[in-house]
């Protein structure tokens, strides 16, 4: 009976300590001088509730890089509804959206109630009922961050997404590492495994409920795929040499990956059901990090045949590949935007590594990011911003820039280093 | 990775003292260092410090120990963007060869590893390149390939962390892991 209340002591501590662990928080670096001022009001009655509507609202958005939320000392008056609005009073603010709301609670769940309102126009845009139980009030202030963004913008608002990433703890033959989910805000982090081994290249299936993912649990690398509600998981791969770097297809069928049974790293693709795999790449070079298009017709890769790492695509009707990157003398890890004209990659300059885009048509490169240590972009599904990874000091953490470059954001973590994050595709 | 301990000719028990006796540890890393950091202006490898390879220490009381002990040194250092080996660190790869040759039934596996810098996959790539120059030096040394497994590790188990090249340095590594 000892022994069982030890266990159990020891399992309620993991259990406590992956639950407490480390939240990602948000700091902007750089605000866009074109985020459009809103004031999100606080709802009324919302001081009752256990999650803040209001404030994830303001967070949402603010995060976007699109909107500057106006400081709440700065409100004038608190309606909370159209009809108690005095529209020049928000004028005087120079706000261009108000959003105004209440919250009630009936029976065991909760009623929120919102508006947003034109200022400008003087006239409401939106305004709907959303009914949330307790645990899922951060669900709902999502939802209404992605009507309010959409509303606004045109664009469908990625605020209801989760990030995926690695965190290493500890030193030299000591670190743990664990595969973390948390909201795209942060919070709500989940471990899903943890390891002794390093873990590396988390990638989200189409559907959003599986991870593939890189594991050295075996001794040497090998491609997972788990299940991340159930925790199921399987291993798909484990030839000699490297498995690396999976990459689903846009129809959730395949996976395309790095193998290096063959003498030296190729792409392959693996047919998930069937784990029958086929060969794409036979070149003497180092042939890694595959990306599928999002028609699902070619794939880009990263390749070192020409001397250095650079980025080539292959065309799966031709079975060709052809060099796409040709400014600097590195890039690798190459991404889509959603709709398939635009890359994001890492690439070198002389100052370091950065994140940056690439137009597919015009082959013009802008840099993104003016951090040194950039790596690992991934893009929001609705293309708007992309997370990566970075380095403050020698502490890994996760940096957040819009696709234009125009407004960035860090998120510290207060525990370990934190890399590799993935993005998930819309989850709601 | 066992070995079993059995009686060696006399010809290779001196050859691998001799050897145990070049390899000292602290001193070679330290001469690679400095070897390493006229890299990036080219100047080439030959510079490394031979403190622990030619001094003529010969062979110390401690190191005749045992003959039959796996080699001391257990790893080697390379260049950036380099998988070739340098001159300095062919007399640890000759002791491993010896080594394993004499022992046909251990097996070794060497792990090749990246500096930071760059992505993390293509760095695994980086760290098995170095790790397959080191398995063909052991071939042609007549070291049988079954003996020898290969697992790259890239950037992920760093030995030193810090964004200099002396850091660099020491990372950019094939360990011996028997």
């Amino acid at each position: 009976m000892k022994r069982l209340n030890l266990w159990a002591a020891a399992l309620l501590l993991m259990l406590c300590t992956s639950i407490a662990h480390a939240e990602l928080t948000i700091e902007i670096t750089q605000g866009s001088d074109q985020a459009i001022p809103i004031a999100i009001v606080p709802m009324e009655g919302g001081d009752a509730l256990p999650e803040k509507v209001s404030r994830i609202i303001a967070n949402d958005l603010e995060r976007s890089g699109r909107f500057d939320p106006l400081p709440r000392e700065s409100l004038i008056s608190q309606p909370s509804s159209s009809d108690d609005v005095y529209y020049q009073d928000w004028q005087q603010l120079g706000s261009d959206y108000l959003v105004v709301g209440k919250v009630e609670q009936q029976n065991d769940q909760y009623r929120i109630q919102y508006e947003l309102l034109n200022v400008n126009g003087e006239d409401r845009m939106l305004g709907e009922i959303v009914t949330s139980s307790p645990g899922q009030l951060r669900e709902g202030a999502h939802y209404i961050s992605n009507q309010i963004f959409e509303a606004i913008t045109g664009i469908r608002g990625a605020f209801s997404t989760s990030i995926a990433y690695v965190r290493a703890n500890g030193v030299g033959d000591n670190i743990k590492y664990t595969l973390n989910v948390a909201d795209a805000d942060g919070h709500n982090n989940q471990v899903i495994l943890s390891s002794d081994e390093p873990i590396l290249s988390p990638a989200w299936s189409p559907d959003g409920q599986k991870l593939a993912y890189v594991s050295f649990e075996t001794g040497r690398s090998a491609i997972y795929v788990q299940n991340i509600a159930t925790g199921q998981r399987v291993r798909l791969t484990s030839f000699e040499g490297i498995n690396g770097a999976p990459a689903w297809s846009p129809d959730g069928r395949k996976l395309a990956m790095s193998l290096s049974k063959d003498g030296q790293p190729e792409i392959y693709v693996m047919d998930v059901a069937s784990r029958d795999i086929k060969r794409l790449t036979h070149s003497e070079a180092i042939d890694t990090e595959p990306e599928w298009a999002p028609n699902g017709r070619s794939l880009i890769f990263t390749s070192d045949r020409s001397g250095n790492p650079q980025i080539y695509r292959y065309n799966l009707s031709s079975d060709q590949s052809q060099r796409i990157t040709f400014t600097g003398s590195y890039n690798s890890r190459g991404r889509f935007s959603p709709d398939g004209d635009t890359i994001f990659m890492v690439t070198r300059d002389d100052q370091g590594f950065h994140i940056a885009r690439q137009n597919l048509e015009t082959d013009r490169m802008t840099i993104l990011t003016d951090s040194n240590w950039d790596e690992s972009p991934s893009v929001a599904p609705n293309g708007t911003m992309v997370i990566f990874a970075t380095q403050e000091g020698t502490r890994g953490v996760l940096g957040l820039v819009s696709a234009d470059g125009s407004a960035s954001f860090r998120l510290p973590s207060p525990d370990g280093d934190v890399r590799s994050p993935a993005w998930s595709p819309f989850l709601d | 990775m066992q070995f079993k301990p059995y009686a060696q000719g006399l010809a290779v028990a001196v050859s691998l003292a001799v050897l145990a006796g070049c390899s000292s540890t602290g001193g070679t890393q330290d001469g690679s260092m400095d070897g390493t950091s006229g890299m990036g202006a080219g100047t080439g490898s030959g510079t490394a410090s031979g403190q622990g390879m030619e001094s003529g220490q010969g062979v110390s009381g401690s190191e005749m120990g045992d003959r039959n002990a796996i080699p001391e040194q257990r790893t080697i250092y390379f260049a950036f963007d380099r998988d070739t080996i340098r001159p300095e660190f062919e007399p640890i790869l000759e002791a491993h060869a010896q080594y394993l040759k004499s022992h046909p039934n251990t097996q070794v596996v060497l792990e090749g590893h990246a500096d930071e810098r760059g992505t993390r996959e293509y760095n695994l790539g980086l760290g098995e390149r170095r790790a397959q120059a080191v398995e063909q030096y052991l071939n042609v040394e007549g070291v049988s390939s079954s003996q020898v497994e290969i697992v790259s590790y890239g950037e992920e188990r760093p030995a030193v962390r810090g964004h200099n090249e002396k850091s660099y340095a020491q990372n950019r590594r094939v360990v011996f892991d028997y």
